[in-house]
């Protein structure tokens, strides 16, 4: 015991380098935990995203892109899906239910996605829940918006509450002639919709009546004419289909492939999300060798203090000779010091970690609306933590070899 | 001036001894007889490089000699390996040094209580180590307080050097080595310090062996030996 109070003690009469070799292990160890905790978050939360969807019903894309922009509002369709295409392959036998949406429009940095009321019912998440309001209810009327829970925080809405469709992502013109109404406050998710104003696809139809190729026409049709209107939607740009038997997924997912109408296609969610953690894998990979040499480059500071501080603490390894410490004693010693800095770096880059994404979750959900859950480390993550201390305590091993062999040079005196 | 006697009534007894050191100034240092019996305080003085501390290893068992004894407490060190040596010295010799003699870090009480560490005889025969450092530095003159809470750097050069004298005494080891114990010291303090190292070794029935360059001490000892009358130097410059 003596032996760990004057190690420890010995360690806090550095603690000015002390710390900041600490505090180097702990930083370059929150960042390869966080690196980690993101990559997992991140899975964790796209593969949440969606359940219970079998298929996904988009215009000839890539399956990946297609995924990206109709479950997570990533990026944008290249074409769309003409209705009649959608009605005829949702009528097809294989199909249980199909939600057609549509997605374009956007209220102050929010996605607008049109879609039917049954997206209140098929849309699923974090193994099988189903959307409920937090106040209100689904759009009823023609210009009626069901809120995410985001967009309603950041925006401070309320029930009732009056909003304007912009046109397009990111563009100046407003549908400012037909505003829409607040009818329903999602409850938050952690998926993509909290993030989302959902109305009808007839309300999708309405707002463009009098648009025509990218602008107004000159002829303006007012929000109560445009009621009277065929607002049949001619055009989506995806869906989600549920077949009535998991056997019937792919021999579907062939037919939309093959469609002669038109150049279509369907993944499958996971599948597509597998592919999408292939490409995205190199650069996971990638972040975790950086991560992981900036933790090896901390440990090797580390090394370096301590070689550097063996020539002044020569006499303190004379009095422990003196008193009749072995050689093997003070190699002990110095590896302890190591394991103990090693282990006090990986405890405090534990706490930064969990600071860190306390600190960061609110901000990173809000920019990529990616929920980061706090939760315990994983057994990968402990087995990081177990690495840097052991290869902590194994680098601590090369001054300690160096003051061994010092220490039994000098014996009691100190040699210059 | 030298005596002979028993081995068995020496605390020391170094007999045809040879040792050298090599490297780039190479230094030999020669022994034909050396004594110091039980209960002996024996003044030894040396000019400074003289070969003093290297004396002092090789009685402590920290170097080999190359060839010839060292006997300590009836014990040929040269029989005993490496480790054994290292409990050897832990166990029966309690080593004052010159300056810096305490780890600063540490506090006085853990300074004090170290050898025990090593040395679990030297432990058994104190009973209680924490209340018998106590009794030693309270016989010292040193305040608990700073004995218990402070740190061996809190301590004046004076209270360092009997802290020292504590941490050799701890257990009663029956030999205490001391290298210039008094340097660090003026003149008033140094003879101070000599007759409470003496009163302490007494009580404790130890022998002693001091080495110093200054000669002003040798009056307190039973015994004074010059380095030159026991041992032969050889110094050579390397090519």
């Amino acid at each position: 015991m003596i032996l760990l109070r004057l190690a420890l003690r010995s360690l806090i009469s550095r603690r000015v380098t002390v710390g900041l070799t600490v505090l180097a292990i702990a930083l370059s160890t929150a960042l390869f935990l966080g690196v980690e905790k993101v990559r997992t978050g991140a899975r964790a939360s796209f593969a949440d995203t969606i359940s219970d969807t079998d298929l996904i019903l988009g215009a000839r894309t890539g399956g990946v892109q297609l995924l990206l922009y109709s479950v997570f509002r990533i990026g944008n369709a290249t074409n769309n899906v003409t209705w009649e295409s959608f009605e005829d392959l949702a009528s097809r036998p294989e199909v249980d239910w199909a939600v057609p949406i549509s997605l374009g429009d956007s209220h102050r940095g929010f996605r607008v996605m049109g879609t039917t009321t049954d997206y209140f019912d098929r849309y699923k998440y974090r193994g099988g829940r189903a959307l409920s309001f937090a106040e209100g209810g689904r759009p009823a009327d023609l210009f009626d918006a069901a809120v995410g829970a985001d967009v309603a925080r950041e925006l401070g809405y309320r029930l009732g509450q009056e909003i304007v469709v912009a046109h397009g992502l990111a563009s100046f013109t407003d549908h400012d002639d037909k505003p829409f109404r607040v009818s329903g406050i999602l409850e938050k998710t952690g998926t993509p919709v909290d993030r989302t104003v959902i109305v009808s696809l007839e309300a999708i139809e309405a707002i463009h009546a009098d648009w025509q190729g990218g602008g107004r026409s000159g002829t303006p049709i007012s929000a109560a004419q445009v009621r009277e209107l065929d607002l049949s939607p001619r055009a989506i740009t995806a869906a989600m289909i549920g077949t009535s038997s998991p056997l019937q997924v792919f021999k579907l997912q062939r037919a939309i492939n093959e469609y002669p109408e038109e150049p279509l296609m369907a993944v499958i969610p996971g599948v597509a999300l597998q592919e999408l953690w292939e490409i995205v894998g190199v650069a996971e990979t990638a972040l975790l060798g950086v991560s992981a040499m900036v933790v090896a480059t901390a440990l090797l500071g580390m090394t370096a203090m301590i070689f550097s501080g063996l020539n002044e603490r020569r006499r303190e390894m004379a009095i422990f000779r003196a008193v009749g410490a072995r050689p093997r004693t003070i190699l002990g010693m110095l590896t302890l010091e190591a394991a103990l800095m090693a282990t006090a770096g990986a405890a405090l880059g534990v706490i930064l970690l969990y600071t860190g994404l306390w600190i960061a979750r609110p901000h990173v959900d809000a920019a990529f609306g990616l929920y980061l859950p706090i939760a315990p480390l994983t057994g990968r993550e402990t087995a990081g933590l177990i690495a840097v201390v052991i290869g902590g305590t194994l680098v601590g091993t090369i001054p300690a070899i160096r003051a061994y062999r010092i220490s039994l040079a000098d014996g009691m005196t100190v040699r210059s | 001036m030298t005596k002979t006697g028993d081995p068995v009534d020496t605390a020391i007894d170094l007999r045809d001894l040879r040792f050298a050191w090599g490297g780039r100034r190479p230094f030999s240092l020669a022994v034909e007889r050396f004594e110091l019996r039980r209960g002996e305080a024996v003044f030894l003085q040396g000019e400074s490089g003289g070969g003093k501390t290297t004396l002092l290893s090789l009685i402590c068992g920290i170097n080999r000699p190359a060839a010839g004894h060292v006997r300590v407490d009836g014990t040929d060190l040269g029989a005993l390996r490496g480790g054994a040596r290292d409990r050897f010295r832990a166990e029966r010799i309690g080593v004052i040094f010159q300056m810096f003699n305490l780890l600063p870090y540490a506090s006085p009480l853990d300074n004090i209580l170290l050898p025990l560490h090593f040395a679990p005889e030297r432990r058994a025969r104190c009973g209680a180590p924490r209340e018998a450092a106590l009794h030693l530095t309270d016989t010292l003159g040193l305040p608990r307080e700073l004995i218990e809470h402070g740190t061996a750097a809190d301590l004046s050069v004076g209270q360092q050097q009997r802290v020292a004298v504590a941490r050799a005494l701890i257990g009663q080891p029956p030999l205490i080595v001391a290298d210039e114990p008094t340097s660090a010291l003026d003149a008033g303090a140094q003879a101070a310090f000599v007759d409470l190292l003496f009163d302490q070794v007494r009580a404790a029935g130890a022998s002693l062996l001091m080495v110093s360059h200054d000669d002003r001490l040798s009056g307190h000892f039973d015994r004074a030996v010059r380095l030159e009358e026991i041992a032969t130097v050889t110094r050579s410059e390397a090519a």
